[in-house]
C-alpha cells in the first residue's frame, strides 16, 4: 500500500516537471531574452517569482531549465543504457579473457571523475547542451554495462537457458527471448535511478560553468548566477533547488515504486 | 520439566494467512523428536520460532518454553542467554551459518570465548577438542568456508552449534544438501554426540527413512498442524490419518524399489 | 547403440581431470542411469552428452556418429534428444507463460504446429490445458517438473537426459514425478538416461546403471546386478549409506 503511495507520489512529481517542460516550448510569460524587468525584483503579478539581476523573468528561465533538465537526464540516459547495455552484454557472453578485460575498463572508466570527463569532453566539443549529455552519458554507460553484465551472467547461468540451448535456441533469440525480458526490470529501475543522477550531474557542471551557455540557463546555471544575490534575492536561489529536488526525488520515488510493479510474478507466492 | 515445551504455537503472515496452527509438542531433557514435514508445512518455521529467530512481519502466539524461559516476544538480551547454552541450531545450508571470510577456527572459537570465556592457548586447545569431536583434521581451521567440502562445512557448522554444550540441538534438515555418504555420517555424527552428551536432539526432515536414524519419536506436520505423533514404527505401521498414510505410502514405494534392487 | 560415449575425457586446460575414459552407451528404448556424488563428473558428462562441451579425449556419438558441430547440422540431434533439469524453479524462465515456454523446442527444431502439441504435451503429462495460460509462479514444484517435461516431450524426442529430475522434490511429489517418467517410457518407447544420486529413482526406472566415482566409471552393469551384488568398494559404501525405513 506504502509502495502504491510512493509510485503515485513518483507519478506525479515527474508528470509536473514534464509538464513545465512541455509548456515551456509554446508558452513563457516571457521570452527568453526579455530583459525589460527591473534588476533583482521581488516576487509580485507582473513576475511571479521576481527577476534575476539582468532584469530577466525567473519562471521563464526555471521552465527554460526545466526543458533542459529533462533533455539531459533522458538524453544521458538514453545514451548510458544504448553504450552501457551493448557493453554489458558482450561483457555478459564474453570468454574469460574478454570479460576480465572488458570489467577491467568498465573500473577505470567508473573510478575515473565525471568531472574530469565532463572537462575533457567540453575541452574537446566546448560548452554546449549536447556536450553534457554526451558527458554524462558516458559516465552513466560505465555504471549501467557493469549492472548489465552482472545481470545477463546471472540468466546466462539459469537452467532455463541450457534448455533453450539444448533445444537449439539460437544465441540472438536466446538474448531476445530470455536474457533482455530478465534483466529488463532491474535494468529499468537503474535507469531511472540514473536519470535522477544525470539531472543533478548536469547542474553540477551548469555550476562550474561546464553546461550549456547563456541566454540557455539551466537550474545548476540559475543557483551559480543566484550565489551572490542569496541574501538580498532568496527566491532566485530557492526555486531552481526546489525544482531540482522535486525532479530528483520524483524520478526516486518513481523508480522505487516501478520495481514491485514491473515483476508480476513478485505479486504471487514461490 | 519438559526442556522444551511447545504449546498452542500459531504462525501467521502479515496478509493473515496461518503458516502453523496450533502446534504443542514437548522434547525432554536428553531426548530426541523428529518433526516431519513436507515444504509448506510449517517445519522450517517451527524451527525458527523455537530458536526465537522468527523473521519480523510474522506474527506467533501460543508458548514456546526452553528450560523454563519464555521464547516467544523475549527481548533479544534473554534470548541470547539461550542461544548456545540451552539450544543451538544446525541448519540445511551450512554456508549460511558460516562467514565466509572468516577462517573456520576462528568461528568455532567465536563461541567459546564468548560463552566459556577461553582465551590463548586454552582457547586454541579448544577448538582443536571441537574440530576433532566432529572428526574434522586440524587444518581445517586453517580454511576459509568455500576451501572445504559441504560435508566439513556442516561438520564445522555442528562444532559451532556444540561449543557451548547446549541442552538441546535443532537440526533443520541438516543434512538434505549432503551426498548420501556424508550424509550417513553426518547422521551417525550427530547420533554419537547427542548419546555422548545427553543433548536432547530436534530433528527435522522431509525424509522418514533419515529421520529413522536419528530418532523413534515423531510428530507429522502438514499445513502447520502436527496430523500424527507417535513412534515412527507405529507410524509406518498404521498412519492414520490420510496426509501421513500418503506420505507413508510414498516413502515405501521408494523404499520398496530399493529393496526390490538390493 | 543410440547414444554412446566411447572412452571420453575432459579436463580444463589447468588442472586434473574432470572425467577419464568414460564408456557407456545406451540403446533405443532401454534407460540407464548415471549415478555418482559431487564431483563424480555426472554434471560435465551430461554436457557432453548434451553437445554443449567436447571432450577433450574419446567422443559421443549419436546413432553411431560423432555429435555434429554447428547450429543447422545439430538441429536432428536436437529434436531427438531432450533434457529435464533437476531445479524447476530456475529452468523455467518466470517471465514466460507455459505455452510459450512448452512451444520453445518446437519453434527452435521447426516445428509449426504449436498449439496442438502444447496441448498434448500439458496433457501427456497430466496438467490442465489452461495451465498454458499461467505462469511459472503459479504452480507448485511437482506441476513446474511437469511442465519441464512437457516441454522436454514436446518434440517427441527419442531420448531424455534427466538430470536429477526428482532431488529438488518431496517425497510425495517425486513419487508422482517417477511414476509419469515410467509411464512416458512405457508408452513412447522413450530412452531415458537419468543422472542422478537418488538410487530409489534410479531402481525404479533404470535398467542399467552406470557408477561414476572421481570421473571414472567404477562399476556399470543391470541395475539389479549393480545395487543387488556390487562388486566396487565405493558401489557398496554408496548403497550401505542409504537411510532405509525401519
Amino acid at each position: 500500500m506504502r509502495r502504491r503511495v510512493f509510485l503515485v507520489t513518483g507519478i506525479v512529481l515527474v508528470a509536473l516537471v514534464l509538464a513545465v517542460a512541455l509548456v515551456s516550448l509554446f508558452w513563457t510569460p516571457f521570452p527568453a531574452a526579455d530583459t525589460t524587468g527591473g534588476r533583482l525584483e521581488g516576487p509580485g503579478a507582473h513576475h511571479l517569482l521576481g527577476t534575476d539581476k539582468l532584469g530577466r523573468d525567473l519562471l521563464t528561465r526555471l521552465m527554460i531549465g526545466a526543458r533542459i533538465a529533462v533533455a539531459v537526464g533522458l538524453g544521458a540516459v538514453a545514451l548510458g543504457a544504448v553504450l552501457g547495455g551493448l557493453a554489458g552484454l558482450l561483457a555478459g557472453f564474453a570468454n574469460r579473457w574478454l570479460d576480465d578485460t572488458l570489467a577491467a575498463l568498465l573500473d577505470i572508466l567508473i573510478a575515473f571523475p565525471t568531472l574530469l570527463l565532463a572537462m575533457l569532453v567540453v575541452a574537446a566539443r566546448g560548452a554546449s547542451l549536447a556536450s553534457a549529455i554526451v558527458a554524462i552519458g558516458l559516465a552513466m554507460s560505465a555504471i549501467v554495462a557493469r549492472l548489465t553484465r552482472v545481470l545477463v551472467k546471472r540468466v546466462l547461468a539459469m537452467d532455463y537457458v541450457t534448455a533453450a540451448r539444448t533445444s537449439g535456441v539460437s544465441w540472438p533469440r536466446i538474448v531476445t527471448a530470455h536474457v533482455l525480458p530478465n534483466i529488463w526490470p532491474t535494468l529499468a529501475v537503474n535507469l531511472a535511478l540514473q536519470f535522477g543522477l544525470a539531472v543533478l550531474a548536469e547542474a553540477s557542471l551548469s555550476y562550474l560553468g561546464l553546461g550549456p551557455p547563456p541566454p540557455n540557463a539551466s537550474w545548476g546555471r540559475l543557483l551559480q548566477e543566484a550565489q551572490s544575490t542569496v541574501l538580498t534575492a532568496p527566491t532566485g536561489a530557492i526555486a531552481p533547488g526546489v525544482l531540482l529536488v522535486v525532479l530528483v526525488v520524483g524520478v526516486n520515488l518513481l523508480a522505487d515504486g516501478l520495481r514491485d510493479v514491473a515483476d508480476p510474478t513478485r505479486r504471487g507466492h514461490r | 520439566m519438559s526442556l522444551l515445551t511447545v504449546s498452542d504455537l500459531t504462525v501467521s503472515s502479515a496478509d493473515g494467512r496461518t503458516l502453523v496452527d496450533g502446534l504443542s509438542f514437548s522434547v525432554g531433557r536428553g531426548h530426541r523428536l523428529g518433526l516431519i514435514g513436507e515444504s509448506g508445512s510449517g517445519k522450517s518455521l517451527t524451527t525458527l520460532a523455537v530458536a526465537g529467530l522468527l523473521p519480523p512481519g510474522l506474527r506467533a502466539s501460543g508458548t514456546v518454553l526452553l528450560d523454563g524461559t519464555s521464547v516467544l516476544g523475549a527481548p533479544e538480551r534473554s534470548l541470547n542467554r539461550l542461544r548456545g547454552r540451552v539450544a543451538a541450531v544446525v541448519f540445511q545450508e551450512p554456508s549460511t551459518a558460516l562467514d565466509p571470510l572468516m577462517r573456520l577456527g576462528h568461528q568455532v572459537a567465536e563461541p567459546l570465548r564468548r560463552h566459556q570465556g577461553l582465551r590463548g592457548a586454552a582457547l586454541k586447545a579448544a577448538v582443536l577438542a571441537s574440530l576433532e569431536e566432529v572428526a574434522l583434521p586440524a587444518r581445517v581451521a586453517r580454511a576459509y568456508p568455500h576451501e572445504v567440502s559441504g560435508g566439513q562445512r556442516q561438520r564445522a557448522a555442528i562444532a559451532m552449534a556444540l561449543a557451548c554444550r547446549p541442552a538441546l540441538l535443532i537440526a533443520d534438515e541438516p543434512t538434505t544438501a549432503l551426498d548420501v555418504t556424508v550424509q550417513a555420517e553426518v547422521l551417525a555424527l550427530l547420533d554419537r554426540l547427542a548419546t555422548a552428551h545427553e543433548m536432547a536432539l530436534l530433528f527435522v526432515s522431509h525424509d522418514l527413512a533419515v529421520v529413522g536414524k536419528v530418532t523413534d519419536e515423531v510428530v507429522v506436520l502438514s499445513a502447520g498442524r502436527a496430523v500424527r505423533t507417535g513412534p515412527l514404527r507405529s507410524v509406518l505401521a498404521d498412519p492414520g490419518d490420510a496426509y501421513t498414510a500418503a506420505l507413508v505410502a510414498s516413502a515405501r514405494r521408494l523404499d520398496e524399489a530399493l529393496g526390490g534392487a538390493l | 547403440m543410440i547414444l554412446e560415449a566411447r572412452d571420453v575425457g575432459f579436463r580444463y586446460p589447468s588442472g586434473a581431470p574432470v572425467l577419464d575414459g568414460v564408456s557407456f552407451g545406451v540403446t533405443p528404448g532401454r534407460s540407464v542411469a548415471l549415478v555418482g556424488e559431487s564431483a563424480a563428473g555426472k554434471t560435465t558428462l551430461l554436457r557432453l552428452l548434451l553437445g554443449l562441451r567436447r571432450p577433450t579425449s574419446g567422443a559421443v556419438l549419436f546413432q553411431g556418429a560423432p555429435l555434429p558441430t554447428g547450429h543447422r547440422a545439430a538441429r536432428e540431434f536436437r529434436r531427438h534428444v531432450q533434457t529435464v533439469f533437476q531445479d524447476p524453479y530456475s529452468s523455467l524462465d518466470p517471465r514466460q507463460k507455459v505455452s510459450r515456454i512448452v512451444a520453445e523446442p518446437l519453434r527452435a527444431v521447426g516445428f509449426t504446429d504449436h498449439e496442438p502439441r502444447v496441448s498434448a504435451a500439458l496433457d501427456a503429462v497430466g496438467l490442465p490445458v489452461d495451465a498454458a495460460d499461467r505462469y511459472p509462479h503459479e504452480f507448485s514444484g511437482g506441476q513446474r517438473q511437469r511442465i519441464a517435461i512437457a516441454r522436454a516431450i514436446a518434440v517427441e524426442p527419442t531420448v531424455l537426459l534427466a538430470d536429477e529430475p526428482v532431488s529438488a522434490l518431496d517425497v510425495t511429489t517425486k513419487v508422482r514425478i517417477i511414476d509419469l517418467l515410467a509411464e512416458l517410457r512405457a508408452t513412447r518407447g522413450l530412452t531415458l538416461v537419468l543422472v542422478s544420486h537418488d538410487l530409489a529413482a534410479v531402481a525404479s526406472l533404470c535398467d542399467e546403471t552406470v557408477v561414476l566415482e572421481r570421473g571414472r566409471v567404477v562399476e556399470q552393469g543391470p541395475t539389479g546386478a549393480v545395487l543387488g551384488s556390487p562388486r566396487d568398494a565405493y558401489t557398496r559404501k554408496l548403497i550401505a549409506s542409504i537411510p532405509r525405513l525401519p
